[in-house]
């Protein structure tokens, strides 16, 4: 049983509130879909959901069976991928997915990243360096690093960013395996990606 | 410790392809010794103040290699990709052991030109010289990381990193020059022993004050 409490959000820069006691509550096989416009501050909202980014209140939760999970192991239960997230250019896909294995405690094999690689299709390009991959090419191996450890909650900001049609149809499979196994947040501008979820929190509705 | 291995072994392979602080750190150091050689021409010089001279070509080394480890990341943005993959001490220890890495190579190399090249400076005790050179070089990378994962934050991190050093790096300056100075005097080690005391406490000082607050920085 997990449970993910995004508690009474606020966060402001320079003094300026951008959004204000947010909140929801997911557990097993839930999703939710954050909507709003550019700027309202859907991806400052997702990275204090993954625990990289301070809130000015509220709190995060992760609970797992009756264990509280401690913030500084939040990175061991999120899978996290957004146009922002940015790879090591002098590394190759294996290089990233064996860092990822060992701080995760995921057992690095040759099978597991090979895995990984051909469910987002880069497995002919493992051992190419991340500086000769295209923008749709380095979205697919941000999601093998993501979902490379089975995380119990997957935080997606704008999911189909750089994607052809075949990795938006690799995307769609990725979120519902998530929604069966998991819990699934997500910020999209997309109308289609809202259809992934019938959770919706417009951050300014929340906002107004 | 094994995480912290982990931080490392991938910055030491990205550093390997791109060389970008190993190769800023020894141009440095060729070109600051070229100027000293320069500056002292055929003239004698003095092996103590010789000894000083030493210390501000490796100050100035640090300040142009080791705060790439943190502003390096900021610049490419993968911060991000790191704060999503480990606990803010692995990076922190991972990042420090690699600028110790590179400050004992760099500072290898600085002795031997300095040796070879600046014929005035010479060592007469030896043990003294060199647990200073490794006390000097620890101190300096552990507070140089410390500084740098601030500076990695601010918008101005070429200049505000020399700036911020200067008043954390007194201390162990003052401590590495006397102790050197005793090294070239060729003094028995009891006359050095209380600027060892000194770069010691200030080690456990920095070393745990950057425990304490690295997670604040890391963490925006």
């Amino acid at each position: 049983m997990i449970e993910f409490s995004v508690l009474n959000i606020s966060k402001k820069f320079n003094k300026k509130f951008v959004f204000e006691n947010l909140s929801f509550q997911l557990s097993d096989s839930n999703s939710i879909a954050i909507i709003g416009k550019n700027g309202s501050g859907k991806s400052t909202f997702l990275k204090i959901c993954a625990g990289v980014l301070s809130p000015f209140s509220g709190n995060v939760e992760i609970k797992i069976g009756s264990k509280n999970i401690d913030k500084t192991n939040f990175f061991l239960h999120i899978g996290f991928v957004a146009p922002y997230l940015q790879l090591y250019d002098e590394l190759t896909p294996t290089e990233h997915l064996e860092f990822c294995c060992n701080m995760k405690n995921v057992k690095f094999s040759k099978s597991v990243i090979e895995k990984v690689l051909e469910e987002v299709n880069l497995e002919n390009r493992k051992n190419d360096f991340v500086r000769t991959f295209s923008s749709g090419m380095k979205q697919r191996l941000k999601y093998a690093t993501a979902i490379l450890h089975k995380p119990e909650i997957l935080i997606l900001d704008e999911p189909t960013v750089n994607l052809d049609k075949d990795g938006c149809e690799t995307v769609k499979k990725i979120v519902e395996k998530q929604i069966q196994n998991g819990i699934l947040v997500y910020a999209t501008n997309n109308l289609k990606e809202e259809n992934f979820s019938s959770n919706v929190l417009n951050i300014e509705k929340n906002n107004s | 410790m094994s995480f912290v291995f982990y931080v490392f072994k991938k910055d030491f392979h990205s550093e390997l392809r791109n060389r970008y602080s190993i190769n800023s750190l020894l141009m440095f150091v060729m070109i600051t010794i070229s100027i000293v050689l320069f500056g002292i021409v055929s003239e004698t010089s003095d092996s103590l103040v010789l000894s000083g001279v030493l210390w501000i070509v490796i100050f100035f080394s640090s300040m142009t290699g080791l705060s790439r480890s943190f502003v390096n990341e900021e610049e490419k943005g993968t911060t991000l990709f790191l704060q999503l993959n480990s606990k803010p001490l692995h990076v922190f220890l991972g990042k420090f052991l690699l600028n110790i890495l590179l400050m004992l190579f760099i500072n290898c190399v600085t002795i031997l030109l300095y040796f070879f090249f600046v014929s005035d400076f010479q060592v007469k005790n030896f043990s003294i010289f060199f647990l200073t050179l490794f006390l000097g070089t620890f101190s300096i990378s552990l507070s140089s990381t410390f500084i740098a994962s601030i500076v990695a934050k601010a918008n101005t991190k070429g200049a505000l990193f020399p700036i911020l050093s200067f008043p954390i790096l007194i201390p162990i300056f003052i401590s590495v020059i006397s102790a050197t100075k005793i090294s070239v005097e060729g003094k028995s080690f009891s006359f050095a022993s209380s600027d060892f005391q000194i770069l010691i406490s200030y080690i456990l000082v920095i070393f745990s004050a950057s425990i304490l607050f690295f997670d604040f920085i890391w963490k925006e």
